[in-house]
């Protein structure tokens, strides 16, 4: 197959960017859309030209390292498919692909497609856990969970943080990857104690970190390689609002 | 020139005496420990966020102790372990089905060829109870039964059903249940947590443990970072071979570096290629995808029984297959371990049996499971595999057989460490894959994460505050001397790479050295083999000092750079597994030598010469490395002759 890419080039944080066209020929149906980005880079830096930037490493779909709008989509036409999963024989040949980052205020370009997705890192840390310090634990079976909680939280914790909710939704909202965890932990006997702190906290990191409020627009699930739910959003709001009427703050009996 | 000289052999691995049940006890009271205030004052650095280093980083925080994390990728959430599908071993004895912390502890050593150390492995089995109750605890969503409690299956050989499990995804749940854990003590302010950072060298004081440099990737500064220890848990090497089921940014510079520095490093020939991963399709093929060891419950293992037989698999009639893993091994059949099944998939290749359009690959043919069982129940079990392995090939394996063949998939070899986990460097602790402690020559399926959290919750913790109390260390920072000429050398290093401005690319030089290694130190290797990959691995280094090409600049963030320091150091260690192996002249586990095998083509182990491990110590660039060899006994597992026929 030979393509057309127009690929997003921006040298830094600074740099304006802007969109470059290459031509690459003799692509295998075969290879994985990463794999056809190799090849280019390969060409690039032989010719002396800057490869272009891009995030990856497990290139099986779990990591969530990779992450690429293709023709506007986040990780490309497939759905439920990661861009490192997507395969060239998804395109025709002589078809002309847009590649671009993120585009979110709350993860800013570092370089090219590469974007800085601290931000969930940091709604994580404002209470997406479960306080267990090593050594602590009960016996596991001291406490049974219902296997359709159990199956509904794996559901949810099948999210990789990819940020491609994000990247799809009108208003950059990572409702979805913070609905995600909370339900998790929500559904699980283990996480009751810290309920309602929980999603005040992970709420509020949300908000601090300038991803945009959720207005139901329902981009963010087809966009999830992992099909998390958009009912995650509608346990996270009703937790919310629980939290909130209790004042949630840690007081014995709230 | 001698390859190697043989050094002191290693007497005192300090796992405690008496009967092997006792020892960990017996270590965790006579360690030392560390005051809580006194833990506040001290920093430890740990390299890496997998399993080993997250949950290693989270405990030692909640202890008290300083922590500074580092790791390669944009988030500690993104280490490899969490691609590990299958499961988590523990002796629980949920299903009263005759197992318990002995039995597990037979199993590993007896998978591991016995080459590894009875005292870690029987700690490791011990522990394997603590870390079910400590992820379930922290909402790891492990499969359950419908009455609410935990689900097992077997796994890998065993006997019994002793293997937890989060459908396919096991590695990614236990993996952020270890994040969320360190989240909350980046949060506290208890770790300061360095991502897109890479170690490029080990610091030593007074022949001590106590820094890195490191480079920031997005900026390419280069700084110094001190502390009180260093825990190295950086994972395997298995892309030296290039093509791997490892993530692409898997790589050994931290262990190497720390190797170079005076570090052991033990059994690197020690590697488990995996049987069943999706075969390769052309020259653009970056890296393989393992389809879960699970499959071979339900699937047959064929080819065709005459050689070049181009017929579509649907028109090659029963007869004319070679069911050949039945035939060879008529009692295990398709689930026999992953070195045998591996073995007899090149086999059958370089008889040119093998099918695809490469002709390296294998049917694995679900035709009969589902004439047995009806596609609904085989879509409810592999649903998820089925789906991956066609976006993949494009092809739909409810209908054509899926086409497998092995990859390198795990490294059982790894810098040397004591009973404490420690490496002869003292300050240097080395944890999870990137050790070489408990697997022996070959690991047996869902004991790494096993290993990973046993290491990172329980071992080092307690391990380390042994050494830490032996204090107070002298203080000192970047500017010391030795921190300053460490940081000085990656400097240097780095400008090498750029200066060469060659004609060829990292990657094309990466490929040529996986094709080598897998060549002739992978399925199988021979002496004559072995010393060709040396001359070849030599003269390919050379050209890659003289010709690769790196674009960009040492000051910001530049791919190729990294790739290029990481690859320069899989050419060193290279040599040196081609070295290891070729002087074990014996066949056990992974490791299979052409000229030791019985008369039905198994592997032949040689007890009396090799019951040891090889631990390396590096003198200098050009000279021979010395090899010191650590003595293993079997007082509890009789070393027999591993039989699947």
């Amino acid at each position: 197959m030979n393509l057309t890419l127009r690929i997003w080039r921006q040298k830094g944080p600074e740099d304006k960017g802007r969109m470059v066209t290459y031509p690459v020929n003799d692509v295998s149906p075969d290879m994985s859309f990463l794999e056809m980005l190799d090849v280019l880079n390969e060409r690039l830096i032989l010719a002396g030209e800057d490869p272009v930037a891009f995030d990856h490493d497990c290139r099986e779909g779990i990591c969530g390292m990779c992450g690429l709008m293709i023709n506007g989509d986040a990780h490309g036409p497939q759905r439920g498919t990661t861009a490192c999963q997507l395969h060239m024989r998804q395109f025709k040949d002589g078809e002309t692909i847009d590649i671009e980052p993120w585009r979110a205020s709350a993860f800013p370009v570092v370089k090219d497609l590469v974007v800085n997705r601290s931000a969930f890192d940091k709604i994580i840390a404002a209470g997406g856990y479960v306080t267990a310090p090593t050594g602590s634990a009960p016996e596991a079976h001291s406490t049974p969970v219902a296997k359709a909680n159990a199956d509904a939280a794996f559901e949810s914790a099948a999210c990789i943080g990819c940020g491609a909710c994000v990247a799809a939704c009108p208003n950059g909202s990572g409702m979805l990857f913070t609905a995600a965890k909370l339900t998790q932990l929500s559904l699980l006997p283990q996480g009751q104690p810290e309920r309602y702190t929980r999603v005040i906290g992970m709420v509020d990191a949300h908000d601090e970190a300038g991803f945009g409020g959720c207005t139901n627009a329902g981009e963010c699930t087809p966009a999830c390689p992992k099909g998390i739910p958009l009912n995650t959003i509608g346990r996270l709001n009703r937790d919310y609002l629980a939290a909130t009427a209790k004042g949630a703050n840690n007081t014995p009996g709230s | 020139m001698e390859l190697f000289t043989e050094g002191d052999p290693i007497a005192d691995t300090k796992a405690p005496a008496g009967p092997v049940e006792k020892r960990w006890e017996t270590r965790r009271f006579e360690a030392k420990l560390v005051n809580p205030a006194n833990r506040r004052k001290m920093t430890v650095i740990v390299v890496g966020t997998g399993l080993a280093g997250g949950s290693a980083a989270a405990t030692l925080a909640e202890q008290g102790y300083h922590v500074k994390s580092y790791c390669y990728q944009d988030s500690p959430r993104r280490a490899h372990s969490i691609a590990a599908q299958g499961g988590i071993n523990a002796a629980k004895n949920y299903r009263n089905d005759g197992d318990s912390v002995h039995r597990l502890f037979y199993d590993t050593v007896k998978g591991g060829d016995f080459r590894s150390r009875e005292s870690n492995v029987h700690r490791l089995a011990e522990v394997s109870v603590n870390i079910i109750d400590q992820c379930v605890a922290q909402g790891v969503p492990f499969a359950r039964e419908y009455g609410g409690l935990l689900d097992t299956r077997s796994f890998g050989g065993a006997q019994v059903q002793r293997t937890f499990y989060a459908r396919g995804q096991t590695g990614q749940q236990l993996l952020l249940g270890a994040y969320q854990a360190l989240e909350r003590q980046i949060g506290l302010g208890n770790v300061e947590m360095n991502a897109r950072h890479e170690m490029l060298e080990l610091v030593l004081v007074d022949g001590k443990a106590r820094g890195i440099v490191v480079r920031d990737l997005v900026t390419g500064e280069i700084s110094t970072e001190m502390a009180d220890a260093v825990v190295l848990a950086s994972g395997g090497y298995g892309n030296v071979f290039y093509l791997s089921t490892n993530a692409k940014g898997c790589n050994v510079t931290a262990t190497w570096r720390a190797h170079r520095k005076g570090a052991y490093f033990a059994n690197p020939c020690y590697t488990q290629i995996h049987p069943t991963c999706i075969p390769v399709s052309g020259d653009h093929q970056s890296k393989l995808t393992l389809m879960s060891e699970s499959l071979r419950n339900d699937g047959r293992v064929w080819v065709p029984k005459t050689k070049g037989d181009d017929r579509s698999p649907k028109d090659i009639p029963e007869d004319e297959r070679d069911y050949y893993l039945e035939r060879i091994y008529p009692s295990f059949g398709n689930l026999v371990p992953r070195d045998i099944a591996s073995r007899a998939a090149k086999n059958v290749c370089d008889e040119g049996r093998g099918v695809g359009p490469t002709k390296l690959g294998v049917y694995l043919d679900f035709a009969d499971a589902i004439g047995r069982l009806g596609r609904k129940a085989i879509e409810a079990k592999y649903g998820n595999l089925f789906e991956m392995y066609e976006r993949i090939t494009g092809e739909d394996p409810y209908e054509v057989p899926m086409r497998i063949y092995p990859a390198v998939h795990y490294t059982m070899g790894g810098l040397w460490v004591d009973y404490d986990l420690q490496s002869n460097i003292p300050g240097l602790f080395v944890i999870g894959e990137a050790n070489f402690s408990d697997h022996g020559a070959n690991r047996l399926g869902a004991s790494a994460l096993m290993q990973g959290l046993a290491d990172g919750y329980f071992v080092l913790p307690t391990t380390i505050a042994n050494y830490l109390a032996s204090g107070p260390l002298e203080k000192v920072d970047a500017s010391h001397p030795a921190a300053v000429e460490a940081r000085t050398d990656v400097e240097d290093r780095v400008q090498r790479l750029l200066a060469v401005d060659g004609d060829r690319t990292v990657d094309s030089f990466h490929r040529e050295l996986g094709q080598i290694m897998w060549e002739h130190c992978g399925m199988e290797r021979s002496e004559a083999g072995l010393r060709k990959a040396i001359d070849e691995i030599r003269a390919l280094r050379e050209q890659f000092w003289q010709r690769v090409k790196v674009s960009g600049t040492g000051e910001e963030l530049n791919q190729s750079l990294e790739k290029a320091g990481r690859v320069a150091d899989f050419f060193e260690l290279a040599e040196l597994m081609c070295i290891d192996a070729l002087h074990r002249e014996e066949s056990c586990g992974g490791h299979f030598r052409a000229e030791h095998q019985t008369p039905d083509g198994e592997a032949q182990r040689d007890d009396d010469r090799f019951a040891y491990v090889a631990a390396w110590e590096f003198t200098a660039d050009g000279e021979p490395s010395v090899l010191h060899k650590e003595d293993l006994k079997f007082e509890y597992v009789h070393p027999t002759q591993r039989s699947y026929k």
